[in-house]
């Protein structure tokens, strides 16, 4: 556990000293939402009918760029042999990873989501869940994306192969969140949907990194 | 302590080494010597468990050593070729993350390889040399009785050597095992040697 904080603690000192990844995601995810006006065109409902899709897929991409890194980095400088042998387990480590990347990634996808929702033209009742849908489906990418860059770790066109693994693994998750967010703008409850959403998170929390620590010590 | 049976690592369909023998007692050194290219630092990766044996046992206090990989690594230290440091951490930054899961003081371990003035300093301001007696520092801060070092010399000043030569000397003397390769003279009197 002493371990599992450590790594954790690392990762976040780590962004706070290199803020420009965080912030090229979040600007990213901002960018992304703000070429479908300009793509549609400015009609309020054609936007605000695609405003819970175009969010939860702007997040996954955005919360995607700093995933090849994750152990790449690492990697690179023989941190991640130090951390195989820190006594942590592999799986443990790929957890604290996670954890980190959702919170140096995902929370700041969170804060931007009022920015992204009213370019949208997203109803302002409905922001609410759209942040609780954000917060949990990166949650989920952010596990599925450290067991795709542990299994994707060392290849040779690991960058690309990534997403083709991550993303198709995220798509209940995108599925789930924009339909609690549709719910929400139409003056419904989003729970069931949130729910589902969260049930998603808990079956990813053990097995993402149980995958990953494997892959990990295969390398 | 440590002992190892018929070892054998491949890379690909290429034998590096095989029917590889050794034991090493508490208090031994055992320098790896050999060309370039002779699979000292796959012996190495292969001890710390990074790397599986193709074949042969290796075995700790008579069990065997990697049955429990996270056990064996909490009882070994290991300096690999890379210094594993984070440019932009500070020096003691870089050290505080290892002595928060290992233990052992960090300004002690800083002073034991004469970086303590440094100690602020982010990682990438340091020279090669100060960057590698950082990752030595490493060994300073908690003890563990097998240190695996891959050429622990390079880089470093006379100064720096005759350092690690008295942080090795207490390490031998607390009962402690050394597995070192080089190609640079090492402070480890009575040292084995090994030629792959």
């Amino acid at each position: 556990m002493r371990g599992f904080g450590a790594v954790l603690g690392r990762e976040v000192r780590l962004a706070l000293r290199h803020p420009a990844d965080t912030l090229a995601a979040v600007l990213f995810f901002v960018l992304v939402c703000a070429l479908f006006p300009f793509g549609i065109g400015p009609s309020p409902e054609i936007l605000a009918r695609i405003a819970p899709g175009a969010l939860l897929a702007a997040a996954l991409l955005a919360a995607l760029l700093p995933l090849d890194r994750l152990f790449g980095a690492e990697a690179e400088d023989g941190s991640l042999d130090q951390l195989l042998l820190s006594g942590l387990p592999p799986s443990a480590l790929a957890g604290a990873k996670a954890l980190g990347h959702w919170i140096v990634t995902g929370l700041p996808l969170l804060a931007a989501t009022p920015i992204a929702a009213a370019m949208l033209n997203l109803p302002v009742e409905a922001w609410g869940a759209a942040m609780l849908a954000l917060g949990l489906a990166t949650g989920v990418l952010s596990l599925f994306g450290t067991a795709g860059a542990a299994l994707t770790l060392g290849a040779r066109r690991g960058g690309v192969l990534l997403p083709l693994l991550v993303l198709p693994l995220s798509i209940p998750a995108v599925i789930f969140g924009a339909a609690a967010i549709e719910a929400a703008a139409a003056g419904l409850t989003p729970r069931p949907y949130l729910l589902l959403l969260a049930a998603l998170l808990a079956l990813a929390a053990p097995l993402a990194p149980l995958a990953a620590g494997a892959a990990l010590r295969g390398e | 302590m440590l002992e190892a049976r018929d070892l054998a690592c491949w890379r690909g369909d290429r034998a590096i080494f095989a029917g590889l023998s050794f034991h090493l007692e508490a208090g031994g050194a055992l320098l790896l010597l050999g060309a370039n290219g002779a699979g000292k630092s796959s012996l190495l990766r292969l001890l710390a468990g990074l790397i599986p044996a193709a074949e042969g046992e290796l075995l700790w206090e008579g069990a065997d050593a990697l049955a429990d990989r996270v056990a064996h690594a909490g009882r070994l230290r290991y300096l690999s070729h890379q210094d594993a440091l984070k440019p932009s951490l500070t020096a003691r930054e870089n050290l505080e993350f290892y002595a928060k899961l290992w233990g052992g003081a960090v300004a002690a371990a800083l002073q034991a390889v004469g970086l303590a003035d440094l100690a602020e300093l982010p990682a990438r301001m340091l020279s090669s040399g100060q960057k590698r007696r950082l990752a030595l520092a490493r060994l300073a801060l908690a003890p563990a009785p097998l240190w695996l070092l891959d050429e622990p010399t390079v880089g470093l000043d006379a100064a720096s050597v005759t350092r690690l030569g008295a942080l090795l000397a207490t390490h031998r003397a607390a009962g402690g095992a050394v597995i070192a390769a080089t190609h640079l003279p090492l402070p480890l009197p009575g040292a084995r040697e090994l030629v792959l």
